[in-house]
């Protein structure tokens, strides 16, 4: 099954064009986008995770090793699409125009952290496994029905496709031909189940075959390769061809999230010789005259100087209300949480 | 234009409570092009209780959709179409198969709301018929409520007659949160009521007095209503003149109606279908408590479904609250 999927590459871990005859897709403009938001989002998760050791924030997922994998597959969509995260693709979000400081918010146990800017259909990271597969569906659906071009991509990880909401989802969107795209990021471990223990499948595009959906197994450390082959499931959706699978294998360099020590389960060595996608960006920048000096010092200027603002931004936020416990459970309170809520709120203004 | 049902004075039509469910769907489908049915069976079948019999012939497949055997696919994807502009009914073909689908309803469905501060919601009602005592196979006759009245951000309603079903589905349909809508099985065709043919609302969040009583305050929901009232008027014949609550919403629960009732009677009786133990009547013994405690000439009982799974329906007789059961509380509550 394995060889029906071979990993699409653009270019390779030396960061060389593979085929030349791709050397017409890429162009300055494109290759700065990948860097500025790579160099984005790594900026963003190192912080994150300095930040959660020295207690400024909660337990973080880091998704270090999947800048490329993330930033392809967002750069791709349309304005009008949805995304449908998970708690690992803050990198995505971003991408595709989540707040800095309210991406900080969420890991800090604010609820403003899932509020996405006025226009911008990113809903909240899943945080249980595959079940923001079928609100991709769903959404997509409603978009199909309202007879607009736009679609919904649903991220999710190689652990996900052993949930049942995974085939329901796959299964829903091939019956109704949803204009949805599954967007798997098989980064090798689930916690600390490695993909082998997973499934006994030799890889995840092939679970499209049951359901009639078109997919394929891309090298998700090879920015341009997720980038093409999203743009290409992008205008299937568009254009009415429903579904798409896109497997993107790639690698999770560190822990599940800061609470947990891969040392533990991982095999020592595992994944030394995975080259980082950023390394891998760089190299093929420099092998292809788009290294530009100035460019490379603006952006790191530039995106370590919106970094440290978000987190400013985020300790400065003002504390969150009491009264927000309460008022957005449903539409309008009901009596007995007025009653709750006007009892907690005395005794507290009692103290 | 959709009214409360207390002040409709119009035509009405006798209808069962299954007739009044498909009449408040189609009123909705004809109101609101954004509202969509989805479950198993309920296009070319019309449901297999006939609830969405003709709809789909009248609104189309693209309205009325025959969704793959999929609970938590039906509510996960209603959670997209909901919050991207379209109103979902979902139908779960019975109670007792809701649990697949209970992770989308539990952690998603009652939380986007309040997750994402107002930005994103949900409206959507869930159908689901529940209950015991028609004779259905086994996991056919679940009483599941307390596992959402629970579940903080979502409404459950539980009608237990055809006007309170064509109203309150109408209800559940316009409210802007998520509604659990209950339907007592064993009561689907068990007797008619005339039905206001135009549209109306019962509000969510209010119960009714059956029947009034000065002795006890009995309290119940969906089909024990019916077999409550019956026990009540012979209770009367003995002696025991007793007051009967339908709940019909069963979060937020009404706690008005239960407290001017009891402090009235002095007395309580809840009945329900499901296992005693975490109970909704334990919320309405706390509900007394903390309105009524003084009033008490007598402890407050309960007269409920066993701690025990639904049995096969050779046995459901015994697990079912029996009027001799209900009859006993009464009189204890009453002698002590």
């Amino acid at each position: 099954m394995i060889e029906s999927y071979p990993l699409r590459q653009i270019i390779d871990d030396e960061g060389n064009l593979i085929d030349s005859n791709n050397r017409d897709l890429i162009n300055r403009e494109l290759v700065q986008k990948a860097y500025f938001n790579m160099y984005r989002i790594r900026t963003f998760d190192k912080k994150a995770k300095s930040l959660q050791r020295q207690g400024r924030i909660g337990t973080y997922p880091p998704f270090e090793g999947q800048e490329a994998a993330q930033v392809g597959s967002a750069l791709a969509l349309g304005e009008n699409d949805w995304i449908f995260p998970t708690y690992r693709d803050h990198g995505a979000m971003l991408t595709y125009g989540a707040d800095m400081t309210r991406t900080f918010l969420y890991w800090n146990g604010r609820m403003e952290g899932c509020v996405p800017p006025e226009g911008k259909h990113i809903f909240p990271a899943a945080v249980p496994i595959a079940t923001q597969l079928l609100h991709a569906v769903g959404a997509s659906w409603a978009e199909k029905r309202k007879g607009t071009n736009a679609i919904a991509i649903a991220y999710f990880g190689d652990g996900a496709t052993s949930e049942g909401d995974f085939h329901e989802g796959l299964n829903f969107a091939s019956v109704f031909q949803t204009p949805t795209i599954f967007f798997n990021q098989n980064n090798g471990y689930a916690i600390s189940v490695p993909f082998e223990r997973q499934t006994n499948s030799k890889t995840i595009a092939q679970k499209g075959v049951a359901y009639d959906i078109p997919s394929v197994r891309v090298d998700g450390n090879d920015f341009f390769a997720v980038y093409f082959e999203m743009q290409k499931a992008v205008k299937r959706a568009r254009t009415g061809g429903g579904p798409s699978l896109i497997e993107a294998v790639t690698w999770r360099t560190g822990a599940h999230t800061t609470a947990d020590d891969p040392t533990k389960y991982r095999p020592e060595g595992l994944g030394e010789d995975v080259v980082d996608p950023l390394v891998r960006l760089e190299r093929f920048m420099k092998n292809a005259e788009y290294w530009d000096e100035a460019f490379i010092t603006t952006t790191h200027v530039e995106v370590e100087e919106e970094v440290e603002a978000a987190v400013k931004a985020m300790e400065d936020y003002p504390a969150p209300r009491v009264e927000d416990l309460f008022d957005y459970v449903f539409a309008e309170l009901p009596e007995q949480l007025k009653k709750q809520k006007a009892s907690y709120l005395q005794l507290l203004g009692g103290q | 234009m959709t009214t409360e049902y207390t002040k409709l004075d119009t035509a009405t039509k006798s209808l069962t409570l299954i007739q009044a469910i498909n009449e408040g769907m189609e009123t909705v489908l004809e109101q609101d092009p954004s509202t969509l049915i989805l479950g198993e069976d309920v296009g070319k079948n019309g449901g297999v209780f006939r609830a969405t019999d003709g709809l789909q012939e009248k609104f189309g497949e693209d309205r009325v959709i025959d969704t793959p055997l999929s609970e938590s696919g039906i509510i996960g994807t209603s959670v997209g179409l909901a919050v991207n502009g379209f109103k979902p009914i979902a139908e779960i073909q019975f109670m007792g198969f809701i649990y697949p689908a209970y992770d989308q309803i539990m952690t998603h469905v009652s939380r986007i709301r309040m997750r994402t501060m107002g930005r994103y919601s949900v409206p959507m009602v869930i159908r689901a018929p529940f209950g015991a005592g028609v004779r259905a196979p086994e996991i056919h006759s679940d009483s599941a409520e307390s596992l959402f009245t629970h579940m903080p951000g979502i409404k459950v309603v539980c009608p237990a007659t055809p006007v309170d079903a064509k109203g309150l589905l109408i209800a559940a349909v316009n409210d802007p949160d998520p509604v659990l809508y209950m339907e007592p099985m064993h009561s689907y065709r068990a007797f008619r009521e005339e039905v206001p043919v135009e549209s109306y609302t019962v509000e969510i969040g209010k119960g009714k007095i059956r029947k009034e009583g000065e002795d006890v305050t009995l309290i119940t929901w969906g089909a024990m209503v019916p077999i409550v009232e019956k026990v009540a008027r012979q209770a009367d014949a003995k002696g025991i003149s007793c007051e009967v609550i339908d709940l019909r919403t069963l979060y937020p629960i009404d706690q008005e109606i239960i407290s001017e009732s009891v402090q009235k009677t002095g007395r309580a009786v809840i009945i329900h279908e499901a296992p005693g133990t975490g109970g909704l009547g334990n919320d309405v013994v706390s509900i007394i408590n903390d309105t009524s405690f003084l009033y008490l000439k007598a402890p407050t009982e309960r007269v409920t479904g066993f701690d025990v799974p639904v049995p096969f329906f050779s046995l459901e007789k015994h697990y079912l609250p029996t009027p001799e059961r209900i009859f006993k509380s009464i009189e204890k509550v009453t002698n002590f």
